[in-house]
């Protein structure tokens, strides 16, 4: 057995994470005058933000003048089914327009508008053309922008570095301690302040538009940690996923495509989203085909397409077309933009799009309808943060972008989230630098702690003959995708707590082989601990939550209910190392705000 | 289902050779998912590096048949069933394991680069741009640093000693995005010549030919700043330039 043998480096902050709200954590805290350190699993800039496609929202009102945060608030509110931290939520909405100005100043180049101001494009759930946007690879400009204005900030970045557990000093945390992927060495973080900005949990799916980093690691060593977790029942199936070939499966095809025309069909050509306007949304969308083409030029008089609904109710609507057979031929349904724009359009406005069907399914977007489905792509839940400063339930633990819950609700909206990253990320990382400033005297590390998670580390290489780690992780992702997707139901959900439960053993006695550098079946390994924590935590939610709402559709009850609609759930570890759950009610929104609800339709 | 022969490089920085995997392929497949496949299977410490499987991220470059590509943009059907692939690392740069380099080359050089300074804004606090401004530059946005082009460049490739003035054409299009953005003031004309070295660019269009985001490195990049280092010591066309004034940049 090695003994722990671990390098240390001290910062005032550590911040976990380098997509958008880690990194725009880091650029915060570093310019408060505290020492960064940035650490991140993947090499700079590869984070999931690379992804992100169709755009930032932020009421500029470059587009539309009429546009305000008080618009914003209010369609992120009725996007989340009201189940949303208001108070993040009005943050989030008055902010963005500053911190996406900031991303041009710091050298991002958006698409343009006439008159040489920052363009913004239509989106699900968004009343006006909100999203400042490069064509359809915003989140690569995001994230590049970042990335280098981050490099000539004093900030360590530390890449290809997983943190296993944070460390703490009695109540307080005092750092992190994982190991390099390089070399499958130790490293011990001291700090006073972490800033968990991890990502989510998609990997824990079979159809899934997340990569392999998004294993639930900042949820479970917050939680971990003693920090509370909220609405992990809400996951978002973004409607439409690549559905063929079977190797592309859960690929993400971008909002953008309705939001520049393209239309959702069924195998008899019907759009059948005019068949699927809820009550709820009734109000502001077009029942009529007329009138949703009106709208794209006409945002005063006409109501918004349904193509462009909330995307919890376009999974849902595309899911009971499949269901009902009138799916496309390999299960999903047909998103047409061919038939309705340009040629010339769709390649200017789609670039990746346009080249991801062509390079990876045959499909000429400009010719040809695409086959979509939804997929697993986002959680609303994750760790409960105060509104205004970031701070988890732990003293000297924050957290931001999609490891944090509360801002979404039950729903996020598109757009919504690289707006979230760099308002809170900024957030997370100010108050981080502020907290680790006011703290006297020095923090110490727990030898005890450190040795019981370089044991555990290690464990597999002893279990040579131990269960493989990528056959648990596929009985997962099927687990979750059969019994925990976009429609759930009682008994299904005990089920998969049951299978969980059997998977959370096999994984205690799994096995690796070859050594510890640059080992992916032992990173798989590890990973399995937080993976099988958040799904843990979502199916236990899920179970408890017995109503329909937002990102959560119970068979069983498929209605919204008003007493659940003042709830979270709140899970936190229980004594014995499970996962309690109590409930908790949702912050009092003020009169003034709650006004704005009662103004239109 | 079509079977392939993968020969995939498997080592470290004390050496390696290729091994061979018989691995069945399905319908649509690239290479990434059949490396994976293998992973989960046969060898499931095979080392390689990948996040967004779908060419947008720039993580899982590799050596395919000798060609720089990405894995996860390479399809399984450009070869003849039974044929046998060769997968190997990126060459231009250490080997850490397997399929995995060491490219904090890459990172150091971005460090180099002086950075955006911006003008001041219009008298109304915004910055407007037109976007046939802004389309030059967002050519070279695209860039998901994948160092393909890295890999493929003669200059560092077949000579180490290079490394320490070149930086590279994944860098030349940074900077020649940073020179183009239409509110920059930064004049980096000395910074190209002196530490990033584009003299010793012989124009062979490698780079180009390689780049997944069809980016025209050479063409729109490079050619364009060394003709502009021609202009700066061309004592005419600096006589020219004084005398009708330009686009004012301070050096870095």
């Amino acid at each position: 057995m090695a003994t722990a043998e671990y390098e240390t480096h001290e910062h005032d902050v550590i911040v976990i994470g380098a997509g958008g709200a880690g990194l725009r954590a880091a650029i915060e805290a570093a310019a408060q005058g505290v020492s960064v350190g940035l650490v991140c699993k993947s090499l700079l800039g590869k984070a999931h933000t690379v992804m992100a496609e169709g755009g930032i929202a932020a009421a500029l009102g470059n587009v539309w003048p009429e546009d305000n945060w008080q618009v914003h608030f209010r369609d992120t509110m009725r996007g989340g089914k009201m189940l949303n931290n208001w108070r993040m939520a009005q943050l989030h909405a008055q902010e963005a327009p500053e911190r996406v100005l900031e991303l041009e100043r710091w050298g991002a180049l958006f698409d343009r508008t006439k008159d040489g101001l920052i363009s913004q494009r239509d989106f699900g759930g968004h009343r006006y053309a909100r999203l400042a946007h490069v064509g359809d690879r915003t989140g690569l400009e995001m994230i590049r922008t970042l990335q280098y204005h981050g490099i000539h900030q004093a900030i360590d970045v530390y890449m290809e570095c997983k943190v296993e557990r944070l460390m703490k000093d009695g109540d307080r945390v005092s750092g992190a301690f994982g190991y390099w992927r390089n070399t499958g060495k130790f490293v011990l973080f001291k700090a006073k302040a972490v800033v968990i900005a991890t990502g989510g949990v998609g990997k824990a799916w079979k159809i899934t538009s997340n990569s392999w980093e998004y294993t639930g690691d900042g949820q479970s060593l917050a939680m971990w940690a003693g920090a509370d977790l909220i609405d992990m029942e809400f996951v978002q199936f973004h409607p439409t996923g690549m559905v063929w070939p079977p190797s592309v499966r859960g690929i993400l095809v971008t909002e953008s495509v309705r939001g520049d025309g393209g239309t959702l069909k069924n195998k008899s050509g019907e759009q059948f989203m005019f068949n699927y306007i809820t009550d709820y949304f009734k109000g502001e969308t077009a029942d009529n085909i007329e009138e949703a083409e009106r709208w794209y030029a006409d945002k005063k008089n006409n109501r918004r397409t349904p193509n462009l609904l909330p995307r919890d109710e376009v999974a849902r609507a595309i899911n009971s077309e499949v269901k009902a057979g009138r799916g496309s031929p390999h299960g999903g349904v047909f998103l047409d933009i061919a038939s309705r724009r340009p040629a010339e359009y769709i390649r200017k406005r789609l670039p990746s799009m346009y080249h991801q069907f062509k390079e990876l399914a045959d499909v000429d977007i400009t010719k040809e309808p695409m086959e979509v489905g939804p997929t697993c792509h986002y959680i609303m839940g994750g760790v409960r943060v105060d509104a205004d400063t970031a701070a988890a339930t732990v003293p000297g633990l924050f957290a931001a972008g999609e490891a944090a819950g509360g801002m979404h609700g039950s729903n996020r909206l598109g757009g919504n989230s690289l707006s979230d990253l760099l308002v809170f990320g900024r957030r997370a990382g100010l108050h981080a630098a502020l907290y680790a400033k006011n703290l006297g005297g020095r923090l110490s590390v727990d030898a005890g702690q450190l040795e019981l998670v370089v044991r555990e580390t290690l464990e597999p290489f002893s279990r040579t003959t131990g269960e493989n780690p990528y056959g648990i992780q596929a009985e997962l992702q099927d687990t979750m995708q059969d019994l925990v997707g976009i429609i759930r139901t009682e008994s299904e959900l005990i089920e998969a707590l049951k299978r969980i439960e059997g998977l959370k053993a096999r994984a205690r006695k799994v096995g690796v082989g070859g050594g510890r550098i640059y080992n992916p079946g032992w990173h798989t390994a590890l990973d399995l601990k937080s993976l099988l924590t958040v799904a843990e935590c979502c199916a236990k939610a899920a179970l408890d939550r017995k109503e329909s709402r937002g990102g959560h559709t119970r068979d069983d009850h498929p209605y919204t209910d008003d007493t659940w609609g003042t709830i979270n759930v709140v899970l936190s570890q229980a004594g014995d190392g499970g996962v309690a759950l109590r409930h908790e009610p949702l912050p009092k929104m003020p009169d003034e705000l709650k006004a704005l609800f009662q103004e239109r339709k | 289902m079509p079977t392939y022969t993968m020969r995939v490089f498997r080592g470290d920085p004390g050496g390696g050779e290729f091994k061979d995997y018989r691995v069945e392929s399905e319908e649509g497949m690239v290479i990434l998912d059949v490396i994976h496949r293998l992973q989960a299977t046969q060898a499931p410490d095979l080392a390689c590096r990948w996040n967004c499987k779908a060419g947008k991220c720039g993580s899982c470059s590799a050596e395919i048949n000798g060609k720089p590509r990405l894995m996860c943009m390479t399809r399984m059907n450009l070869f003849g069933e039974g044929e046998t692939i060769s997968v190997a690392p990126i060459r231009t740069f250490p080997i850490i394991r397997d399929l995995v380099t060491d490219v904090s080359y890459n990172y150091e050089k971005a460090k180099q680069i002086p950075p955006l300074r911006l003008r001041p804004p219009d008298p109304d606090g915004k910055y407007r741009m037109m976007q046939e401004d802004v389309d030059r530059p967002q050519e070279f946005h695209k860039c998901i640093e994948c160092f393909l082009c890295q890999d493929v460049c003669h200059v560092i490739r077949d000579h180490e000693d290079h490394k320490p003035k070149f930086s590279g054409p994944r860098f030349f299009i940074k900077i020649a995005g940073l020179d183009m953005h239409p509110l920059d003031t930064v004049d980096r004309t000395s910074f190209v010549n002196t530490h990033a070295g584009v003299g010793l660019c012989n124009i062979t269009k490698c780079c180009t030919e390689v780049c997944p985001e069809h980016i025209h490195i050479t063409d729109n990049g490079i050619i364009p700043m060394k003709e502009r280092m021609a202009d700066n010591f061309d004592p005419i066309v600096w006589l020219v330039r004084k005398f009708r004034g330009g686009k004012k940049k301070t050096p870095a």
